[in-house]
């Protein structure tokens, strides 16, 4: 089976992030890059789901030139090869501009079963596996908190507000999961090692028959318009309990008619 | 007054609160036209639809549209995004719908906004991003604009509108029925509201201690008639199921009053529940940061205070 799994390089949710005062888009050089949190969960699931039947699997990024850290995470863990979409034109796209480089990507090295997080901690749209599959024709198995492979035939659980749903498809599809699927792996010094000699494949645009004019900050079908440091709160009350702390909680929750 | 069509989220034949929000929210800005996809429509929901101001429903109740995973109801959206010419589209920020939103987007090339807080003249959304550190006016540039809005981002308003009934036939692709829903498993959730639309969240951290000791939050939120959620610690520790984690890589929930007990409210929880209109913090370090974003704070051990506040709410009823 010939896994893709689709992995992000965010900035670190410890460390401050900005957007750019030139274009309004992530500021990627402002924060260390870190792989988005569920990506990891995402390679753990690839890997486990070669390992009990077969295949390989292949890690797919879309980023600037630093993202090759991500790649490498990745690569670590046990996947087998990478493919590193990077281009300048690529740039500011939004989520429709990149879900359409990242299927055309896909189109071009093939899939048997395509892998992602759910949402990304940076964007945090939560739509880019949705998307996909529209782009790609294929079942749409997202929020998976359960994988289950027998032959093409696939099914997961798709955590909802209620509980799951149980859905049922043939490969190829797109699938993404949601953290708790698993407990994803540290790469071991054996897999840091064996990473540096893994194949990594770079493609730009043309690589991967993108259009140009559907990519980019200029060809987005949106834009921020502008944006500013969101006012600090202004200074609540804080009170020490001396025993009678829910009293005064609850005072003021009547005072702001909560109760 | 241009179209505005609002997909009509739904449970068990009730309109969800969240819509009410959005049709108030679409007054503002043009006249509404509710979407109804999926099984449980009746005379109930036409009323409360046409309550809170839709001049039009479409309603597309074939069980067929619930049976797979969100194309079919993209499939609709663009159906009527084709016929009608609306001004914008409007869905919940929900999981699912903000999935149908995406899927939209690329049938009608249009593009997707997610996570609006606020909606402004000129179809400019209120986004706040960064774990609410930073605050983003966004807007679609191509096609018919289509925006997913958090829950409890709009006071709900009622004004009548016409609320006239137009039957939509979808016929679902084959494309569309490529994930099959084979059943649906609802979990035990009782009688509370759920996370992502409760107007009141009680969470509970790390300080909480146990999972026997979460019936002490479980009790407030029932006082208050709110929702419970939980920070990662909880989860992690599997003291409360993961659905309830509020957070980065749980919910974000935006609601009037955020009670967070025993939670130091580091960036990842932050990011989950900054947008919350007023916010109260009760923790027994004095230095935790939850402090920074609290309307008001308690330091002192909610084994303590939470009870007394469970006590004194149910007093005051």
């Amino acid at each position: 089976m010939n896994i893709v799994v689709c992995v992000k390089q965010v900035p670190d949710t410890a460390t401050e992030r900005k957007l750019r005062s030139d274009d309004n888009t992530l500021d990627r050089d402002a924060a260390d890059g870190v792989i988005n949190e569920l990506c990891e969960y995402a390679v753990e699931e690839a890997l486990r789901l070669k390992e009990a039947h077969g295949g390989e699997v292949t890690v797919l990024t879309m980023g600037p030139a630093k993202a090759a850290d991500t790649i490498r995470k990745a690569l670590a863990m046990g996947a087998d090869k990478a493919v590193h979409l990077v281009d300048d034109a690529l740039h500011g796209s939004d989520v429709l501009g990149t879900s359409y480089a990242l299927a055309q990507t896909l189109k071009k090295i093939g899939f048997d079963l395509v892998v992602l997080g759910s949402e990304s901690t940076d964007a945090r749209t939560g739509v880019l596996a949705a998307m996909l599959a529209e782009r790609l024709s294929v079942p749409q198995l997202t929020f998976a908190n359960k994988v289950e492979i027998d032959g093409t035939s696939i099914s997961i659980q798709r955590v909802t507000d209620y509980g799951y749903d149980r859905v049922e498809a043939s490969l190829p599809a797109v699938v993404s999961v949601v953290e708790k699927i698993n407990e994803p792996r540290y790469p071991s010094f054996k897999g840091i090692m064996a990473a540096k000699k893994k194949p990594v494949e770079k493609l730009g645009v043309a690589d991967a028959e993108i259009d140009a004019s559907q990519v980019g900050l200029a060809n987005s079908w949106s834009e921020v318009v502008d944006f500013a440091a969101a006012p600090p709160r202004a200074a609540g009350t804080v009170v020490k309990d001396e025993g009678d702390g829910g009293v005064k909680t609850a005072e003021f929750l009547a005072s702001k008619k909560f109760v | 007054m241009s179209e505005i069509l609002v997909l009509v989220e739904h449970v068990e034949g009730q309109v969800k609160k969240v819509t009410l929000e959005l049709l108030t929210l679409a007054r503002k800005l043009g006249t509404p036209s509710a979407v109804w996809a999926g099984e449980g429509y009746s005379p109930d929901a036409q009323a409360k639809l046409a309550e809170y101001g839709a001049e039009k429903i479409y309603v597309a109740d074939a069980a067929e549209i619930g049976d797979y995973v969100v194309a079919p109801k993209a499939e609709l959206l663009a159906q009527l995004v084709s016929e009608k010419s609306p001004a914008a589209v409007f869905v919940a920020a929900t999981a699912e719908a903000k999935e149908i939103a995406g899927r939209l987007a690329i049938k009608i090339d249009s593009g997707v906004l997610t996570d609006a807080v606020g909606m402004e003249d000129g179809l400019l959304a209120d986004q706040s991003i960064f774990g609410g550190g930073v605050n983003v006016h966004s807007r679609v540039t191509k096609g018919t604009p289509i925006v997913a809005v958090r829950p409890n981002a709009t006071p709900i308003e009622a004004a009548a509108g016409a609320g006239a009934e137009e039957r939509v036939t979808v016929d679902v692709s084959d494309a569309a029925k490529g994930a099959r829903v084979v059943e649906r498993v609802k979990q035990e959730k009782g009688a509370r509201p759920e996370l992502t639309e409760a107007s009141i969240v009680v969470s509970g951290g790390r300080g909480v201690g146990s999972a026997e000791n979460f019936a002490v939050i479980e009790a407030l939120a029932d006082s208050l008639g709110a929702a419970v959620g939980a920070s990662r610690a909880v989860t992690d520790a599997g003291w409360y199921p993961h659905q309830f984690q509020v957070g980065q890589t749980g919910k974000t929930v935006s609601p009037q009053l955020y009670i967070a007990a025993g939670i130091s409210g580091a960036i990842q929880h932050r990011a989950g529940m900054q947008t919350a209109k007023t916010i109260i913090a009760i923790n027994k370090d004095s230095e935790a940061p939850i402090f920074e974003l609290a309307d008001f704070g308690v330091v002192g051990d909610l084994h303590q205070v939470v009870p007394q506040l469970t006590e004194e709410i149910t007093k005051r009823k």
